[in-house]
């Protein structure tokens, strides 16, 4: 795995557009953003309406995923290149569910739509049809998500990356800073993880740091690669980002993403906790 | 758009349910170029210590807002072609602010 196959260019992704079995799909935190305009030919995903189950807190199961895809008109075989607003945050999370689900070819736009559009590339506001597909997904691989009695386990034994704000991680804030801090589980972090904030991966442009910088980064602040490695945050998003940082462009083998995160685990009664 | 002077002071201080205006405190304000607000710029906050925090697209008044810890930050926004950046000292409750960029 390299940087190549697993990240586009806004370039390539220009020259790219209308090609067959070449499908974007934009997902954004705020998913009001596709309507506003989005790259021709793209499909939108809502992370909120469509990946959730909507009863229990889970991800739609197989059978909810292939029909989620058929009807987007994505066939197996695709390439799917996902771009999002805020650094590609929710591209990010799409790809790792991607992955969870066996999809094979797809790739990231680097920069997502943030870079997008300080480039001034074009953006349309006609909607975009595509016929419907007969989508087979894989089994959930699981080498890739991690449940709450693991990450218990990891406690002391694995690299544990919380990749929230400072301010989140210490126990001040309950959620990022420009959503309404309405958490009423305990705040603080899991002990021994170490804090790198998921945006230090990205450059203000939104694009991935190179490899150099990022391998400097995970080293500095004490991630150890000869260990397994599980990244967490608030709802498992920007913990997407810093899996796609260390699995996918470094190459690191067994890192997962805790999509329980903090808001599972910091409602569990009877785990340990640490503040500031 | 006619040039007609921005007033930050007019922006909108209503807040969800759930959230508590005794305690939360909150940084918004407009983005400006040329006198003019900025629509779907995007505004970044950091930390006194220069750290990303978070990212927001400034609204069709080129309005947006934060809900932070009080402390020292920054708000820096991005469009084609120009960007600029406020500091801003927040307390308890609403504090405003305008990003000139260019």
């Amino acid at each position: 795995m390299s940087r190549a196959d697993v990240l586009v260019s806004a370039d390539w992704a220009e020259q790219n557009l209308g090609q067959p079995g070449i499908v974007f799909v934009e997902v954004d935190e705020d998913t009001s953003a596709y309507d506003k305009g989005h790259i021709a030919g793209a499909v939108k995903l809502d992370w909120k309406t469509e990946l959730q189950d909507p009863v229990r807190r889970d991800f739609v199961d197989k059978a909810g995923f292939e029909k989620l895809l058929s009807s987007k008109g994505i066939s197996t075989d695709d390439t799917v290149v996902l771009y999002g607003g805020n650094n590609n945050w929710f591209a990010a999370y799409a790809y790792w569910y991607f992955k969870l689900y066996g999809h094979r070819n797809v790739k990231l736009l680097d920069g997502g739509r943030k870079k997008w559009e300080l480039d001034s590339r074009p953006l349309t506001e006609q909607k975009t049809q595509r016929e419907p597909t007969q989508y087979t997904a894989q089994d959930q691989d699981t080498s890739i998500r991690a449940f709450r009695d693991e990450v218990v386990a990891a406690i002391g034994n694995k690299n544990l990356i919380d990749v929230r704000s400072p301010d989140e991680f210490a126990g001040r804030l309950f959620a990022p800073a420009h959503l309404p801090q309405e958490a009423s589980q305990r705040a603080g972090h899991i002990p021994t993880a170490v804090n790198v904030p998921w945006s230090k991966a990205a450059n203000e442009d939104g694009t991935f740091k190179s490899d150099d910088e990022l391998r400097k980064l995970y080293t500095e602040a004490g991630v150890d690669p000869s260990k397994d490695t599980i990244a967490y945050c608030r709802i498992g998003e920007r913990s997407s980002h810093t899996w796609f940082a260390l699995h996918e462009l470094l190459g690191e083998r067994n890192v997962k993403n805790y999509d329980g995160s903090w808001t599972e685990y910091g409602s569990l009664v009877g785990v340990p906790i640490e503040k500031s | 758009m006619c040039g007609a002077p921005v007033q930050d002071d007019t922006l909108d201080r209503t807040l969800p349910a759930s959230v508590d205006p005794a305690t939360a405190s909150i940084v918004q304000g407009r983005v400006v170029r040329d006198g003019e607000p900025v629509p779907a710029a995007y505004v970044r906050l950091l930390d006194g210590s220069g750290e990303f925090t978070a990212e927001v697209v400034s609204s069709a008044t080129g309005v947006f807002r934060f809900f932070v810890s009080p402390g020292r930050w920054t708000v820096r926004a991005l469009a084609p072609g120009a960007s600029g950046s406020a500091d801003v000292d927040a307390g308890s409750g609403f504090t405003e602010t305008r990003v000139e960029i260019g």
